[in-house]
């Protein structure tokens, strides 16, 4: 094993290890909402990996969470498969049907490729109400069952939705982190920097778009089982247009380069509502206000993420360092 | 027989308005390289201006008019004040493929929490000036209603005033050099930017009109006119985002084939038979039906 990658391990135990301790002692609120950090984590990653490396957009990631999900629901309601291997079919399903999508995608280049996969986003939730076994608007029951006994009594459900999905979030970003600094993840970055260039030093650059959009369709339907998870309903309503839209706007407040910030991304998407609930509060709750809130603050964290921090947060911390060190 | 005259007459109010929708996306994609998903937000504003005042007054055709108003002047401002400020900060780095279209994603949470908060969130209704029932002939009721008859016509006109903006005046000219090559329309004296501002409020007065057509027959809410951007957009990419004449067939033809869908097999289809259409096109024509820069048409 290279040296980085034993770090890496070691760096990602110590995580998990503070994660399971942070578990024990917040309470059942905050284990949630870390669950749906962990799920907006894989699947805000998923774009990194799409935007960041391959030069690819995707406006309709919600719809491949929709997949996933289903596939799960599916796999555990109809054929009595456990729910960890429903999460494995989940992500292979969404990673077939993200491959043939991405086998249309490479061909098509930038507002091309947004317009369809936004129309992806908007049609393929809505299918569910064609096909009976989908449970149409009311959506499918996915219930993995209470914790193991071993755990003790006091371990309540959100606990074991939290460990499920934190201890997936760590396993994809590790092999993720992984992947993305070796020869793939430099070829990637360098199609969506200069095309021409990854052609002529041997690499095919359609296929490795097409890998790319079935890795990440593969970990936006990882993504989507895990949600489903947490909420315990498949449903159109649980994969909406503002899902597909939030895992993108996510994804650049982390600075959509790099997979440094994308706890914080996930951090921002859990975090806006409960703010905005909060300065609602202060200012007087009317409905006007608690209902309209959330969308202004996220939107205008998106436009000032955009406008003064182009590459992330991180991106600016680092230049800051570096200038602190070279003033020195 | 008549069923089938009804959905292609139904389809082609539908695919108007589409077109109307789509034109609004390609003008301001021509000039600026962006795919304008604000223009939900800017839509959904005129259409609540036009709200306001045909609550105030009574008169859909001055409420249209205030939104045509409004519409172009959101344009314009959005265009002077967002995203001149937008081009000069984002230069390069992956994000210079997404950043135009998160900043219009967030300009359109903006508005659409601006409109939420000023109209409140509950769903309006805006009254058509025609009946919207369907017309009588003989026995039998025919769906399609004088109003849609009226959004076909009031259609019509709009691209007919702007064909001949297009075809026949200096600024139609100025519009197209710009948006053709920049440089050498700003090399042979055409004031760039300002056109370029021009044609969002060209846009923006588009899409208003496609938002207050889209209202009677449905409600308004915030969010009421995202679907309209999605189906203006696919059109428009059906179209090959370059050319007005693209922007009117795509929407067009997707508006037939959506009413033949809902029709005929079934309208749970509708939005996913759009994502059919849209991907069945472009991989038989990856960069749209109408496409190539010999035949960038007005």
């Amino acid at each position: 094993m290279p040296k980085q990658v034993k770090i890496r391990l070691s760096l990602f135990i110590l995580l998990g290890w503070a994660l399971l301790l942070l578990g024990d002692r917040v309470d059942e609120l905050r284990v949630y909402q870390g669950a749906s950090i962990a799920v907006y984590a894989i699947a805000i990653g998923s774009i990194v990996l799409l935007t960041g490396y391959s030069g690819q957009i995707s406006l309709g990631h919600g719809a491949l969470m929709a997949v996933g999900g289903y596939v799960a629901a599916v796999a555990s309601l109809e054929f009595g498969i456990p729910f960890w291997a429903g999460f494995v079919l989940a992500a292979l399903f969404s990673g077939i049907f993200g491959g043939i999508l991405g086998i249309a995608a490479a061909r098509l280049s930038g507002p091309y490729l947004a317009g369809t996969t936004l129309a992806l986003a908007v049609g393929l939730p809505s299918l569910a109400n064609q096909f009976p076994v989908l449970g149409g608007e009311q959506g499918l029951y996915f219930d993995i069952g209470m914790p193991p006994k071993q755990l003790g009594e006091s371990f309540t459900q959100y606990k074991w939705f939290f460990w499920i999905a934190s201890f997936v979030a760590l396993i994809v970003f590790f092999l993720l982190s992984n992947l993305l600094s070796s020869r793939y993840g430099r070829t990637w970055r360098g199609i969506g920097s200069n095309e021409t260039a990854i052609a002529l030093s041997g690499s095919n650059p359609q296929r490795l778009k097409v890998l790319a959009f079935a890795l990440s369709s593969a970990l936006a339907g990882l993504s989507g089982a895990l949600l489903v998870m947490t909420i315990s309903t498949a449903s159109p309503s649980a994969f909406p247009l503002a899902l597909s839209l939030s895992v993108v706007t996510g994804a650049v407040i982390a600075g959509v380069s790099s997979l440094k910030g994308v706890i914080f991304g996930s951090l921002i998407l859990v975090a806006i509502p409960e703010v905005a609930d909060a300065i609602s509060h202060r200012i007087g709750d009317t409905l006007r206000i608690s209902s309209t809130l959330p969308g202004l603050l996220i939107s205008i964290l998106l436009v000032f993420a955009v406008l003064v921090t182009p590459n992330g947060p991180g991106e600016n911390l680092r230049h800051l360092l570096h200038k602190g060190k070279s003033h020195k | 027989m008549l069923k089938l005259i009804n959905t292609i007459l139904i389809g082609l109010s539908t695919g108007a308005i589409y077109s109307l929708m789509s034109i609004s996306l390609v003008l301001v994609w021509r000039s600026t390289r962006v795919i304008n998903f604000a223009q939900a937000g800017q839509a959904v504003f005129s259409t609540y201006i036009a709200y306001e005042v045909a609550l105030r007054t009574g008169n859909f055709w001055l409420a249209l008019l205030c939104a045509i108003l409004s519409g172009a002047l959101l344009g314009a401002f959005i265009d002077l004040f967002f995203m001149r400020t937008l081009f000069k900060r984002v230069t390069s780095g992956p994000i210079r493929a997404i950043a135009p279209v998160v900043a219009t994603l967030g300009l359109l949470g903006i508005l659409r929490s601006v409109v939420g908060y000023t109209w409140g969130v509950e769903v309006k209704s805006l009254d058509a000036p025609v009946s919207t029932d369907g017309t009588t002939i003989g026995a039998d009721v025919l769906p399609f209603s004088q109003y849609n008859a009226l959004v076909i016509l009031i259609v019509l006109v709009v691209l007919m005033i702007l064909t001949f903006i297009f075809q026949r005046t200096t600024l139609g000219l100025s519009l197209k050099a710009s948006a053709f090559s920049p440089e050498i329309a700003r090399l042979s004296g055409v004031r760039v930017d300002l056109t370029r501002t021009v044609g969002w409020a060209i846009a923006g007065a588009c899409g208003a009109i496609a938002g207050v057509l889209a209202t009677p027959t449905a409600l308004l809410s915030p969010n009421s006119l995202d679907i309209l951007l999605v189906f203006g957009f696919a059109a428009a990419v059906i179209g090959g985002l370059e050319s007005m004449l693209g922007a009117v067939v795509g929407g067009i033809i997707l508006g037939l084939g959506v009413t033949f869908v809902s029709n005929y097999v079934g309208s749970t289809l509708v939005f996913f038979s759009a994502f059919v259409f849209l991907i069945f096109i472009l991989l038989v024509k990856p960069a749209g039906l109408i496409s190539g820069k010999r035949r960038r048409n007005a």
